[in-house]
């Protein structure tokens, strides 16, 4: 059986689209000293350390070893997890997985990006198989873009209902100074006039590219208790890869790996009425479509519903489940640390440590991932012990 | 802050990789390409134990995990029908085409997965369930892009 885990503390950068006053390294440090204070430990109290970022993106391929001096690796065990999107998530479940076994007490997950130092597209088209896919269907706006458009069809979605998603996140960032788009808000109308992209994505429909590092400390029960009044624990956790072949998914059906994931992350954690039984979440909506979509797949609402749930105001703070108090995805994308700040903002409304973002009396928190053709991972956080 | 802090000049330096690549497309994708290159045909396979026929065709089923047998061999389209798209509006060096153009999702008769490719012409015609054709290149190499693009066929 496995041994409980939970959150204990949590640190990240203030994200911003160029951080040319550090390195990558360095500002790794600063997401780690953040973490380290809010768990009021030192590294000396942390057995080991996993740590994630996208391949290509800086160009450096074994971040695991070139980092210790930043993540406080030296001389202890640490590992690379990379999964594209879901990186962050993926280095979160890696650590509670580590704690779960017995192995280890304290283990750190870090996730990082610099996005400045490369060209997005360019790393990120090495994510399509490179015989197939790579040639005819290549970076993350066409197949975004492509989905969006199917779901219109199906349910007479409109730009505007996207939009709003858009709005929400960016008029949330307005309570998060960490966010990049911190004090940055938008309009519909603002949204609606942004240059298209692809159809029908406009450039204030997606994310910006961030330089950001998070940092989260996991610890096993009979330790979190002590260091901290309020411990998030993990309640559950479900991971799904579907297809590799972007000609293969059905976009009719949904987003098949998220209803996966979250029927499997419920039923262990006995969420029934997702709406109601969580007190918040923090989504890995890349874009502002998936804010419609992706929350069916969740069980929010029923399919084709999420426009007039996202619409009548439920997903704002103060709504029945107000979504990315941070501020989102939309509001900061450092890819490698995106999914792990999603994880760190859930645990930090448990814990009640959101100042102005804090969401009243949160007791379970919803986090997600998302990454490369459409996997899920899922992350249930609630404040008592399961 | 130290002093230093307020006149220092943050420095960036440029770099660039050149990894080239040689990648095995295996026997199952070479007999397609070469059936693209050789004849302008495009193949697929079925999936013995779930029927679904896949294009670009599959040494295994990845749902069903089983291999897919020697002779289950199909010749498909070369017409399908546009099932989801969108246009690029957005020039960038790495995009196969100069926009405008679509990235579309093209079911191709008698397949049941969908093949992901380029429309360059008709945009402002493009639906979804219209009726395309595969346009081959005259210079083939072996390569998916030997199917220039497809083209919207008349209502
Ligand atoms: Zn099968």
């Amino acid at each position: 059986m496995a041994r409980r885990v939970a959150i204990v503390g949590a640190g990240q950068t203030h994200h911003k689209s160029h951080r040319l006053d550090v390195n990558g390294r360095e500002m790794i440090n600063e997401a780690v000293m953040r973490a380290l204070a809010d768990s009021e430990i030192t590294i000396t109290d942390i057995d080991a350390i996993i740590i994630g970022n996208m391949d290509h993106f800086e160009s450096i391929n074994y971040v695991d070893t070139w980092s210790v001096e930043g993540s406080g690796g030296v001389m202890k065990p640490i590992m690379k997890v990379t999964t594209g999107g879901t990186t962050g998530t993926s280095v979160a479940i890696a650590a509670y997985y580590h704690v779960a076994s017995g192995l280890f007490d304290r283990v750190l997950a870090i996730g990082w990006e610099k996005n400045s130092e490369s060209d997005t597209t360019a790393a990120i088209v090495t994510c399509s198989d490179p015989v197939w896919d790579r040639f005819s269907y290549s970076g993350a706006i066409p197949s975004l873009a492509t989905e969006a458009s199917a779901y219109m069809e199906q349910y007479g979605a409109t730009q505007e209902d996207a939009a709003r998603v858009a709005v929400r996140d960016r008029t949330h960032a307005l309570n998060n100074p960490y966010a990049q788009m911190y004090n940055r808000p938008i309009t519909i109308q603002d949204v609606m006039e942004s240059s298209m992209l692809a159809y029908p994505i406009k450039l204030l429909d997606v994310c910006p590219r961030t330089d950001g590092a998070c940092a989260v400390v996991f610890a096993a029960e009979g330790i979190a208790e002590k260091m901290i009044p309020r411990p998030a624990w993990i309640k559950s956790t479900a991971v799904r890869h579907t297809t590799t072949w972007f000609g293969d998914v059905d976009y009719d059906t949904g987003m098949l790996s998220l209803q996966r994931a979250a029927r499997e992350a419920y039923e262990k954690a006995g969420i029934k009425n997702p709406a109601e039984d969580f007190d918040v979440a923090e989504l890995y909506l890349p874009y502002s479509y998936a804010g419609l979509k992706w929350i069916e797949a969740l069980g929010f609402c029923g399919p084709g519903e999420g426009p007039a749930f996202v619409g009548e105001g439920n997903t704002d703070m103060g709504g029945i489940i107000p979504m990315n108090p941070s501020g989102g995805v939309i509001s900061t994308n450092c890819i490698g640390a995106t999914a792990l700040l999603r994880v760190a903002e859930a645990a930090i409304q448990i814990m009640g440590k959101g100042e102005k973002r804090q969401v009243p009396d949160v007791k379970t928190a919803l986090a997600t991932g998302f990454g490369g053709c459409w996997w899920s991972d899922v992350v249930i956080l609630t404040g008592d012990k399961p | 802050m130290a002093a230093w802090l307020q006149d220092v000049e943050d420095l960036t330096l440029k770099g660039q990789i050149n990894v080239p690549y040689t990648w095995s497309v295996g026997e199952v994708g070479s007999r397609f390409l070469v059936a693209l290159r050789d004849e302008e045909k495009i193949l697929g396979n079925r999936c013995p134990s779930c029927n679904t026929v896949y294009v670009p065709p599959r040494k295994n089923c990845g749902s069903c995990f089983k291999d897919i047998d020697d002779n289950q061999w199909a010749e498909l389209g070369p017409e399908g029908v546009v099932t989801a798209f969108t246009i690029v509006r957005y020039d960038y060096p790495l995009q196969p085409a100069k926009a405008p153009f679509a990235y579309a999702i093209i079911k191709l008769d008698g397949a049941d997965v969908g093949f992901v490719h380029l429309i360059r012409q008709g945009l402002e015609k493009l639906r979804n369930g219209v009726r395309v054709k595969a346009l081959f290149k005259e210079e083939r190499t072996g390569h998916i892009l030997d199917i220039d693009s497809f083209v919207l066929l008349e209502a």
